[in-house]
């Protein structure tokens, strides 16, 4: 009954994350109403996390196993990209690399920064 | 044979969960990031699905019944996302300042590097979530009229390639301190690159899923804005 009822909890929230992506003309996606509200949910306390906790972890722990079908469909739109696919590999490599370096140091900048300040102040 | 395939609901569910129980026992046996469960899911389903000749259709006629447990999994990021923001309050600040120009310079190289190789438009938002957690990049790529099997491979190479080259970066761009390692791990290559953000410590772990939620949502934001530009 526990499972049951934090899952229901979770479609719920889910489910006015569909309203909300239907009424609202924003290109943003029905999870993401989903998450931001069920993180406000258990900020302002009218949600307890021991209420979502269990059935989360299980669904976040399998999460992986959801993309494989929307993967697989690679199968029928390999032919879309078929000839600029070494642009994708290049793109990819560069960019992750770049994001990598740049917001780690950043962090350290701003950290390093801050800690300047305590010490003076 | 595929008279039977195209009546069965079970076949697309079964072959999608038993390619992801092999790749995890291969990654248990082979303890190397190339071997990472989802990846060689993908490419065992396909080359079942391409050996036998079963239709892609058929196959997700079953397997979309996983697909629609993505959007409440999706929503219970949130619990990760609260349980940390209560422990790292501390350093909002450095880690919103990583995070935020992550994601600029995530877009903006796409941004670049899609100009210079001549991308159609929907080439160019089909690469723009590249950097976030498969479920929203999945929404992000649809709504903005992408690939989004595309998206999903790009983003699963994202993940394995950040997981492998995380310790190389750090080391090569002198990111020492735990939580710029964890931040960059996170917003550069999401949950898969978190696995590797987890083995480095507790720290690194607890700020890369951090960042996962944190740049998925930002890139919601962002990447609609650079969809106008090209």
């Amino acid at each position: 009954m526990k499972y049951i009822r934090q899952f229901g909890i979770i479609l719920f929230i889910s489910f006015i994350g569909e309203i909300l992506h239907e009424l609202l003309p924003l290109p943003i996606p029905a999870s993401i109403y989903g998450i931001v509200l069920l993180f406000l949910c258990l900020e302002l306390k009218m949600i307890p996390v021991s209420s979502v906790k269990e059935a989360s972890g299980f669904l976040i722990e399998i999460m992986p196993v959801m993309f494989i079908p929307a993967a697989v469909g690679l199968i029928d739109s390999w032919q879309t990209i078929r000839e600029a696919w070494v642009s994708y590999v290049v793109i990819t490599a560069v960019s992750t690399v770049a994001v990598m370096a740049v917001s780690g140091r950043a962090v350290q900048a701003v950290m390093k920064r801050s800690k300047k300040k305590e010490e003076e102040g | 044979m595929s008279g039977f395939f195209e009546t069965s609901v079970f076949f697309g569910v079964l072959i999608t969960l038993l390619s992801y129980g092999i790749g995890v026992w291969l990654k248990k046996k082979l303890k190397s990031p190339l071997f990472n469960p989802l990846l060689i899911a993908i490419v065992m389903t396909i080359l079942f699905l391409l050996l036998f000749r079963i239709d892609y259709g058929i196959y997700n006629e079953g397997a979309k019944y996983i697909s629609f447990l993505l959007t409440p999994a999706t929503v219970c990021l949130a619990v990760p996302l609260y349980e940390q923001f209560e422990l790292r309050k501390k350093n909002y600040r450095a880690v919103l300042a990583g995070i935020i120009s992550g994601v600029l310079t995530s877009l903006c190289s796409i941004f670049i590097l899609a100009g210079l190789f001549r991308l159609d438009h929907a080439s160019y938002v089909t690469l723009l979530p590249k950097s976030i957690t498969t479920a929203i990049g999945m929404g992000v790529s649809e709504e903005l009229g992408g690939y989004v099997p595309v998206t999903v491979a790009v983003i699963i190479v994202t993940g394995v390639l950040g997981n492998m080259i995380a310790e190389t970066v750090c080391r090569i761009f002198r990111i020492h301190e735990p939580v710029a390692k964890g931040i960059a791990i996170g917003t550069a290559s999401h949950a898969v690159g978190t696995a590797k953000a987890m083995e480095l410590g507790q720290v690194e772990g607890a700020m890369s899923s951090l960042s996962i939620v944190v740049s998925g949502i930002l890139t919601v934001i962002g990447a609609n804005i650079f969809a106008r530009f090209w």
